[in-house]
């Protein structure tokens, strides 16, 4: 029995489609990563999966238990940290996870073990109002309350969104062992480098998912290569390269650019030659999923 | 030297017994991108409430566009533009509404305000929606609209406080353009950002820890000083080293 599968679900809310034809399976064990900027409709399959909201057309199962007609135990049976921190601003973090604790018929020191490494980092707050926590450890905090009934399928809805890079890091390193726990994992996020954590993904763009795969598989399947440019002045630069015709696309990417081309490589720097950019560096790239991913968006523009 | 559209010299906040900003010194250039980094709760937007005149310092001097942050606040927000992820736009005005609003509150005459639109809507090729309202727009038009409204009483600094969180990754490079093209004619740009690789795309960084600057340079300097593959690198020597 497959932790998650979801068949052909579309939504929509009015004139907007929020979901169009989206199926994919998370398999046993598996840490599934939907992929996607705000929009894409991420929080709204979240919500389908675990019984808060109705799709309207297609199918889903949670633990093999079907979102409409088994909502009531597939509540029971899951765990979901939603986007937006919704726990209680005014209890503390010990009242909070009592609080869930309870709800779910259990207590805290039941499935200690499963909290344990994560709620140790926030312990020494225990007393501390969850509204006065920093976004950090807030975050923790809602993971241990999405955790305490040991649930069979977890569900974390951009976990690290608005959060800096070391708090997103210690964030991963928590998931990574939870994962060594054997629960199946769906979680979505807008950054683009948490992708290759995750053991499958969907890249996601306005309501369609455009690939699922391994993040190794994505990159590897990167059909053309890529070149990173730079020069003293990066603006000119960018704008030099986008006039060009044989210059398929052009994007910053940190130091350098990420160019793909639809000509010899020797051709683009003939045109460069006599346009006088000065520390003008010209090397091969490794693209990465962003570059996977701004290039199937590309061809989805094309195509509309 | 006169041209530094920035300057402070151990500027301090205080909130009781807690110092968010802790004697913080550093220059910015008229026309340079700053990028001003930070873990979570390290004291960046208490800074930045600062220098938009919005926050009285506890000590420290700072002055803004030529203009000291304790005496001259209005004269300072007239200079400076701000967007923010969190509030930009109103949302239940349409977009020509909206500029219209923020071109009044900046004392725009009717003349001023529809050339300015009618530049503004060209540039970003949004005549179409022009009467919708801002809620129907995506995230990354609104975005890019919020910023080109920050600039239309052509101010010499812009503070952005995270302005592409959430937004996709064609759009937050286009968004970029917007600002390489505004540094470009001489604004000046102070950038929050928890993208790393954004980091890169600054002429210059600081990192703040604890209330405290702890590096500032170029990215490549910082790269270079610590030994690093990447500002991701940097951030996270920086950032963890007081964990």
């Amino acid at each position: 029995m497959l932790p998650i599968v979801v068949e052909h679900i579309h939504k929509s809310f009015g004139d907007l489609k929020a979901l169009h034809d989206i199926s994919f399976t998370v398999n046993e064990g598996e840490l599934f990563g939907l992929i996607g900027p705000d929009g894409a409709g991420k929080s709204t399959l979240f919500r389908i999966l675990t019984t808060l909201l109705l799709a309207d057309k297609g199918n889903a199962t949670v633990n093999g238990l079907d979102v409409v007609k088994q909502y009531r135990t597939i509540r029971r049976e899951v765990g979901y940290m939603p986007g937006r921190f919704s726990l209680y601003q005014d209890l503390t973090i010990e009242e909070n996870l009592n609080f869930f604790a309870t709800i779910f018929n259990t207590t805290v020191e039941e499935n200690y073990d499963l909290i344990k490494d994560i709620y140790e980092q926030i312990a020494p707050f225990a007393k501390r109002p969850a509204g006065k926590l920093s976004g950090g450890m807030k975050q923790k905090l809602a993971l241990c309350c999405a955790l305490v009934h040991k649930p069979k399928v977890l569900f974390l809805d951009e976990p690290t969104t608005g959060v800096d890079p070391v708090s997103r890091k210690e964030f991963w390193d928590m998931l990574r062992r939870l994962k060594t726990k054997g629960i199946p994992i769906l979680v979505s996020t807008p950054y683009m480098d948490e992708a290759i954590l995750c053991d499958r993904v969907a890249l996601m763009q306005k309501g369609a998912i455009m690939q699922i795969n391994t993040p190794a598989n994505i990159v590897a399947g990167f059909g053309m290569p890529v070149w990173a440019m730079k020069a003293d002045n990066m603006y000119r630069l960018i704008r030099d390269l986008r006039a060009f015709e044989g210059v398929y696309s052009c994007y910053a990417f940190g130091e350098y650019l990420h160019v793909t081309v639809n000509t010899e490589l020797e051709n683009v720097k003939a045109y460069l030659a006599p346009l006088g950019h000065e520390g003008l560096e010209i090397k091969p790239a490794k693209p990465g999923i962003e570059d996977a991913f701004m290039q199937l968006m590309q061809e989805q523009n094309e195509l509309a | 030297m006169n041209n530094y559209s920035i300057v402070t010299k151990d500027l301090t906040k205080r909130f009781g017994s807690f110092t968010a900003t802790d004697a913080i010194t550093f220059e910015v250039g008229q026309g340079e991108i700053f990028g001003f980094l930070g873990a979570n709760g390290a004291g960046k937007t208490t800074a930045m409430r600062m220098l938009c005149g919005l926050l009285k310092p506890s000590s420290g001097e700072a002055k803004v566009a030529g203009y000291d942050i304790y005496t001259q606040t209005e004269q300072i927000k007239k200079r400076i533009g701000y967007m923010s992820q969190k509030f930009s736009l109103y949302e239940d005005l349409t977009v020509k509404e909206n500029i219209r609003f923020y071109g009044g509150i900046y004392g725009l005459s009717n003349q001023q305000i529809k050339e300015k639109t009618h530049a503004l809507l060209d540039r970003l090729q949004l005549e179409k929606e022009a009467r919708q309202l801002v809620s129907s727009l995506p995230l990354g038009w609104k975005q890019k609209l919020s910023f080109s409204i920050a600039l239309l009483h052509d101010p010499s600094i812009v503070f952005l406080d995270e302005p592409t969180g959430g937004v996709d990754p064609i759009t937050r490079r286009q968004f970029w353009d917007l600002i390489y093209e505004s540094a470009d004619k001489g604004v000046t740009i102070f950038v929050t950002t928890h993208y790393m690789d954004e980091a890169e795309y600054c002429n210059r960084i600081s990192i703040m820890v604890d209330g405290k600057i702890k590096a500032l340079d170029t990215p490549a300097g910082l790269k270079k000083q610590f030994n690093a593959e990447s500002m991701n690198d940097v951030f996270l020597q920086l950032a963890r080293a007081k964990s």
